[in-house]
């Protein structure tokens, strides 16, 4: 973003003025992450910086927050993460399944009715999630399963496959049907033709609608605020309980652990989406 | 095709037209099959529950199934004077009947929701109620207690006779039917409702302005730079974007509270004395703050998709043919940009107007949306049909933003990321 020698002077204060405000926004959203990282190796009880970790004294810090989150007596941290991520697991199983088959049928030109199916199909992401936990509530609390794995997983489902349907709809817009149709020609059954041939093709967009939905599994609090009990607690759950109770360490320290978590994602995230880019022939 | 010579035949006989839309409804039918499992899950787990929540919302056969002879012998009863004798005997054998199973308590507390004072005479009916003689109800039910001779409590048991009521939407809006079935608005210092409504609507308001206002320089810069830089500093927009809504709220718990960062920062630049930090969490500060930060991925990307789209050689022409670069951006660039705007805007303002984890933890009582009086009374007064019908309102709201969306700029395709 060099500016040509020929610049005049009010345009290049504007562009300075630009860059500033772009770098404010850019710290903006960034800055809160990294408030967390140091904090969390706090030895003292206080959410602020103390004197010493101001003046770098290496006896402020400390990993005591790590080892209560771990080794905690009574603690939830433990259970909460085997919940989190047993529900996550089958939600995103479940959701990758039913999306890739509903986006198979979705993505074929004989589908009758496609828009209003598309609009049911994505309905949970587009309605308010309050409203989709109540809604889910009435249904867990009938059937018999509000407090129970399989409705958290349920609600989870629910609420992951539009994600899946949307990616794989759009990494389908960019298949070539006359690799299908070759198969079929040479003599492959419909199963073989979508387990051979179209699922390689199809799977960076597969993972990536996957990995929203784990994510949306994994951060999921609304609803299962209404349909967990205390044996199905999860790391949000806990999070959300410690923040309006009382905020300690520990959660800093499970908050820094998360953000790794997330940056892991974020990074096959993007790998998958340039790979798939590259393979529909978008990227220059 | 129609005429009997011209029909082109199969080489199994059957004319080529059939055997055509044969082939397509079979392909309809395969399509089909393959939706069918998703959409058959959602309806059943999803869509039907909605529905379930607008029979909630209007129910109100509680009441009328609890007190049937009641409302049968009320039925010829005008309402202006006392009830006659037979409805007294009719309410006092369906209560007994109550009583026997238990359910009294429940009539009170549903006839308190119509009109307060209920409990106490229902408690003093049912302690009375065993000692009553056969015959003259009227008179025995009268001196349990005065209010029974006031033709308001009866008047107030006959409006729940209805099954059906629209008393939870109009209590919603604060609203209510009085005495005489007129719909009216509740006392000025009672519309909690309204100003909780008012509310959602500005700070959804307020934050798609915000997040607009700083989404679309950076997202331009981030179209405009060579692809090195821009990958680096699309991190800045990604991490948050996929990390833990609860550990950016808490992060912004930590950077706003009293003793923290941001008035720490304040108080060495010499804006706040130190014993006066200015208290930014738990009110709407702290919702604003934290909601934009936390929306602002959901305007960036959309726009940037669009951007990205753009050609710089547009800016350049509209330059070269004598524009200054600003008229040559209000000009050009910018209505080029409006489907990202168009894009950004709705994703943004329908995820603030259903907010719910951070105006609970940030938002302190000032600072509350609708959403979380939705799960007030979901989870404390357990009024399930009032949550239902305040529920309902808002899904007809963010419907209706969609509709007109959909009307001004078009939903295509939704894209993630």
């Amino acid at each position: 973003m060099a500016l040509p020698k020929y610049t005049e002077t009010r345009y290049r204060v504007w562009h300075y003025f630009y860059i500033t405000i772009c770098s404010c926004v850019f710290f903006f959203l960034i800055a809160p992450l990294f408030v967390i990282f140091p904090l969390s190796f706090n030895a003292e009880e206080f959410l602020s910086f103390s004197e010493g970790m101001k003046n770098l004294d290496p006896d402020a810090f400390s990993l005591r927050w790590y080892k209560d989150m771990i080794y905690g007596t009574k603690n939830p941290w433990g259970l909460a993460a085997k919940n989190s991520f047993i529900i996550a697991i089958f939600a995103t199983l479940g959701s990758v399944i039913l999306g890739t088959v509903a986006a198979l049928g979705l993505s074929s030109r004989h589908m009758p009715y496609k828009g209003l199916i598309m609009a049911t199909l994505i309905s949970p992401m587009i309605v308010p999630l309050i409203i989709s936990g109540v809604a889910i509530f009435f249904f867990m609390a009938k059937a018999g399963l509000a407090a129970t794995h399989t409705g958290i997983v349920l609600a989870h489902i629910i609420l992951g496959t539009p994600f899946v349907v949307i990616t794989v709809t759009a990494t389908l817009s960019g298949f070539d049907h006359s690799v299908t149709r070759a198969a079929s020609s040479l003599g492959s059954d419909p199963v073989n033709t979508f387990m051979k041939i179209t699922l390689p093709l199809i799977l960076p967009g597969v993972i990536s609608g996957g990995l929203f939905a784990f994510v949306t599994s994994f951060d999921e609090v609304v609803v299962v605020l209404f349909l967990a009990g205390l044996e199905n607690t999860t790391i949000p759950i806990q999070m959300w309980t410690g923040l309006r109770e009382q905020l300690s360490p520990t959660i800093l320290a499970v908050a820094t652990c998360l953000i790794i978590l997330s940056t892991l994602i974020l990074v096959t995230a993007e790998l998958l989406r340039r790979r798939s880019e590259r393979l529909r022939g978008i990227n220059r | 095709m129609s005429s009997e010579t011209g029909k082109i035949l199969t080489t199994d006989g059957i004319p080529l037209e059939v055997s055509l839309k044969k082939a397509e409804r079979k392909n309809k039918i395969k399509a089909f099959l393959l939706v069918a499992p998703l959409l058959l899950f959602l309806l059943i787990t999803y869509i039907f529950p909605i529905g379930d929540m607008l029979m909630r919302s209007v129910d109100d056969k509680m009441v009328t199934e609890m007190l049937p002879k009641t409302f049968k012998s009320m039925e010829k009863w005008d309402g202006k004077e006392l009830p006659p004798e037979e409805v007294f005997e009719s309410f006092y054998l369906d209560f007994q009947k109550l009583v026997e199973e238990k359910r009294d308590g429940k009539l009170s507390t549903q006839l308190n929701y119509t009109k307060n004072g209920f409990k106490s005479i229902l408690k003093k009916l049912r302690r009375k109620a065993k000692n009553f003689e056969e015959g003259n109800y009227k008179e025995q039910i009268m001196a349990v207690h005065k209010r029974w001779a006031d033709v308001e409590y009866w008047r107030a048991i006959q409006r729940r006779a209805p099954a059906y009521t629209s008393q939870k939407y109009l209590k919603g809006i604060d609203m209510y039917k009085n005495e005489e079935g007129k719909i009216v608005s509740v006392e000025e210092d009672r519309r909690v409702h309204r100003i909780l409504w008012l509310r959602t609507l500005e700070i959804a308001f307020f934050v798609t302005l915000l997040c607009f206002l700083m989404a679309y320089p950076i997202a331009h810069l981030l179209a405009t730079l060579p692809m090195k830089y821009s990958n680096l500093l699309m991190i800045c927009v990604l991490l948050p974007f996929w990390t833990s809504l609860l550990v950016r709220t808490a992060s912004w718990m930590i950077l706003l509270q009293q003793q923290g960062v941001v008035n720490d920062f304040f108080v060495m630049i010499g804006l706040v004395a130190d014993d006066s930090r200015p208290e930014m969490m738990f009110n709407k500060t702290g919702t604003y703050v934290a909601m934009t930060q936390i929306l602002l991925p959901f305007m960036v990307l959309p726009l940037y998709s669009v951007m990205k789209t753009i050609s710089p050689s547009l800016m350049r022409a509209g330059k070269s043919l004598g524009g200054t670069p600003f008229v040559a951006f209000w000009k050009v660039y910018f209505p080029l940009t409006i489907p990202g705007i168009g894009a950004g805007c709705l994703l943004v303002f329908i995820l603030a107007i259903g907010y719910y984890i951070t105006p609970a933890l940030v938002g302190g009582a000032s600072g509350t949306l609708i959403s979380n009086q939705i799960a007030f009374h979901m989870k404390s007064t357990l009024d399930w049909s009032f949550a239902s019908a305040m529920g309902l309102m808002l899904l007809a709201g963010v419907l209706a933003i969609y509709w007109v969306y959909n009307k001004l700029v078009g939903v295509d395709n939704i894209k993630l990321g």
